[in-house]
């Protein structure tokens, strides 16, 4: 037989197979194998006013047409008058890689003419998920994997006044933001010119520091230099200001996607138009995996102490649990 | 910074400006990222009598000493022994990839005149992870869970007989549901090669016959290239595994290899003609996933169904553990019973629930479990839990 030099002074081999050195790192193989096999999920919900664009921005990141609007071929534009929560699942699929993709839409919100309180159908709709979740999880005969309805991530739509925040938006991501990933987009950008945009993005930001909002990434999770790096050069983007649209134009010889005008074009894709492509990659092709690892690991995880603090007021002080983890589910 | 990002991650990535390209195939690749930081914990339990080469083998096995300090007792110190549990942890790192192994040792099994009644402290180990990590699981910090379920156990028969003895049945038959065996011949140059595939075949009819649930290896995916298909085939065929191991460096051909000097010649370790050892190593780490994945679903699962039903009582070396919030939980949801309340006080991480075993606990017989362990070792050194039983 064949020798080489390896780890353990040879390198063997048997009639037709090579049953050379074999490392440890084929641990990774076989959990990325598993990974593959089973398929992800992802669960997204919109928030914002109607006309904001929010089912055409969810076309256009998934390249499909994904959102209620698409799906339901008879929708009508008309404002409901409570809001509702409409959940619309897809399998899709990209090399190999499997995903069951749901978009949560949330038509009504902020469309009334009374719109206090109009977070509380949301707030109950996500904590109604992490429940579903514990209740599988303590079950004597529980499944082997446990379906994921839990809200990974909230896009909430910005509208492009280029002023400041409304009360409604404080309100509503200070609550949500204790619950859920938020991530704040401007909707619509192309309202704004750059100036207008960089001034708007900074008075955001000062805006949700004021009231002590902590959208995504949340800088009290990064877990190592490394992801602080990156995520602190994100945190001094957000807001993504985007536009959305599901029409193809040619532009130079390329099909893309964009927004025909009489003064131009607006390409959907081109960081030099809008962000668009920030929070595309942000949220599919970066950070997918960590916005789900802060939802089941955190939000989730404060959720599940609350609700078993509940049946159990002693464990509350023995444990020594921080007042203001337990009061972050209340509406 | 996305291009960045995007380009450090491992994996072929098409052109990401494929028209219709969304990019979740990266997925995978953000998936193995956060393994690699996260590295992993395997936990492999060894039974069989003394002298069947165990310690050899393990350390052979990932090129460790894992026994620095090994002192073997004489004869009269093993009539009166006891079953002992002795786990030990060695951290071992490959191309960036951490491994936390533990090796859980079972000295004495066998040892005494009569073995009656040699492995109810083995089950009790196996069951005490299990109801450690269920009352971890059911708590209320969770971040930092160890799990030191056995996902493996390897027990060792003796090639000297003519197949199972009468102790292998009845050890094997009392673990089969809660840890995988991987039945291994043990000392395996005592045997010629039609003497070894005779031994192989008897001791697999009489796991068939007495209805033994060895791990069986699952077949190749049908994506798999033919080489992975062809050693799955070639190690499926091979079980159980005759082994030899050896530490010694020996000349032989011109150069050095591991083996066993005999007048007659070398036995070489990873030569795949004298020995399985190759397709045991191989066979542990490309399967370590699996392995983990069935404690899980299956062992454990099954472990936590028959613990939850039978209600808040006494592990099996009689300690009683505090209710765990979630049970309650799951009692009241299910309408069942309450057990009535506690003595002790709930203890909510691993840290508190050793300080409180050592200071306030006692179990039955007057023993005292004390488990003096605490979290990641930090240096790759290694570490020794002894737990007197």
């Amino acid at each position: 037989t064949a020798t080489v030099g390896g780890p353990y002074g040879e390198k063997a081999s048997g009639p037709g197979v090579d049953f050379s050195y074999v490392g440890i790192d084929a641990i990774l193989e076989q959990m990325r194998r598993k990974a593959m096999k089973q398929g992800f999920e992802l669960n997204i919900m919109v928030v914002g006013q109607s006309g904001l664009g929010k089912s055409t921005l969810m076309n256009t990141l998934f390249k499909s047409k994904v959102s209620r609007k698409s799906v339901q071929a008879t929708a009508q534009e008309k404002i409901p008058k409570t809001i509702e929560i409409k959940s619309i699942s897809h399998d899709i699929e990209e090399k190999g890689v499997r995903m069951k993709l749901t978009v949560i839409d949330t038509p009504g919100f902020g469309d009334q003419i009374n719109n206090e309180n109009c977070w509380r159908p949301i707030m109950k709709f996500i904590n109604d998920q992490y429940e579903a979740y514990l209740q599988e999880e303590i079950n004597i005969n529980r499944k082997k994997r446990i379906p994921d309805s839990r809200v990974h991530c909230c896009i909430y739509f910005i509208p492009p006044t280029g002023h400041c925040l409304r009360p409604l938006d404080v309100e509503f991501m200070r609550r949500l933001s204790k619950v859920v990933n938020i991530v704040p987009v401007i909707a619509k950008a192309d309202t704004l010119t750059l100036e207008e945009r960089d001034f708007f993005k900074k008075k955001i930001r000062e805006e949700l520091r004021a009231n002590g909002i902590d959208v995504y990434p949340q800088k009290e999770f990064d877990e190592d230099a490394e992801d602080r790096m990156i995520n602190e050069k994100i945190r001094e983007m957000i807001p993504f200001a985007v536009v959305g649209s599901d029409q193809e134009y040619q532009v130079n010889g390329r099909r893309l996607l964009g927004r025909k005008t009489k003064w131009g074009t607006i390409e959907v894709e081109n960081i030099a138009h809008c962000e668009f492509a920030y929070l595309r990659d942000l949220l599919i092709r970066t950070h997918m995996q960590n916005i789900k690892d802060i939802t089941s690991s955190i939000h989730y995880e404060m959720y599940r102490v609350r609700r078993l603090n509940e049946n159990n007021t002693v464990v509350a002080h023995a444990n020594g649990m921080p007042e203001h983890h337990l009061a972050a589910h209340e509406m | 910074i996305f291009h960045l990002i995007r380009y450090s991650t491992q994996g072929q990535f098409p052109n990401p400006e494929t028209p219709g390209y969304v990019g979740f195939a990266n997925l995978p690749n953000q998936v193995h990222r956060k393994s690699v930081k996260k590295g992993f914990e395997f936990t492999l339990m060894v039974v069989g009598e003394s002298g069947l080469g165990k310690s050899t083998l393990i350390n052979s096995l990932f090129l460790t000493d894992l026994y620095p300090e090994r002192v073997i007792p004489g004869a009269a110190e093993k009539i009166e022994r006891t079953v002992q549990i002795e786990a030990s942890t060695v951290e071992i790192e490959e191309r960036g990839v951490k491994l936390r192994l533990t090796v859980v040792d079972t000295p004495g099994y066998g040892d005494a005149i009569n073995s009656q009644d040699c492995f109810s402290t083995i089950i009790s180990y196996i069951d005490d992870q299990f109801e450690r990590y269920l009352h971890d699981e059911s708590g209320l910090n969770r971040r930092h869970i160890v799990d030191n379920r056995v996902h493996c156990c390897f027990y060792f028969i003796s090639p000297l007989g003519h197949g199972l003895k009468p102790l292998d049945v009845q050890f094997m038959k009392a673990i089969h549901n809660k840890v995988n065996v991987v039945p291994v011949i043990a000392k395996a140059d005592t045997l010629t090669l039609r003497e070894s595939e005779r031994l192989k075949r008897r001791i697999l009819d009489e796991i068939d016959e007495h209805g033994i649930k060895i791990y069986h290896l699952p077949d190749a995916e049908s994506d798999e290239d033919e080489d992975f298909k062809e050693q799955t085939r070639i190690l499926k065929a091979s079980i159980p595994f005759a082994v030899v191991g050896s530490n010694q460096q020996i000349e032989a051909k011109g150069k050095k290899v591991r083996g066993r000097l005999y007048p007659w010649g070398v036995v070489e370790v990873e030569n795949l003609e004298h020995n399985d050892f190759l397709k045991l190593r191989i066979m542990l780490i490309t399967h370590m996933q699996d392995l983990q994945e069935v404690t899980q679903d299956l062992h454990y699962e099954n472990f936590r169904s028959d613990r939850l039903k039978r209600g808040g009582r006494l592990s099996s070396h009689g300690y009683i553990l505090p209710l765990s919030p979630a049970y309650v939980l799951v009692c009241q949801l299910s309408s069942l019973h309450l057990p009535p309340p506690q003595r002790t006080n709930l203890c909510l991480d691993t840290h508190r629930v050793t300080k409180q075993h050592r200071n306030a606990t006692v179990g039955h017989n007057g023993r005292h479990i004390c488990y003096s362990s605490e979290t990641e070792p930090k240096h790759p050194e290694l570490r020794r839990w002894k737990l007197s039983y």
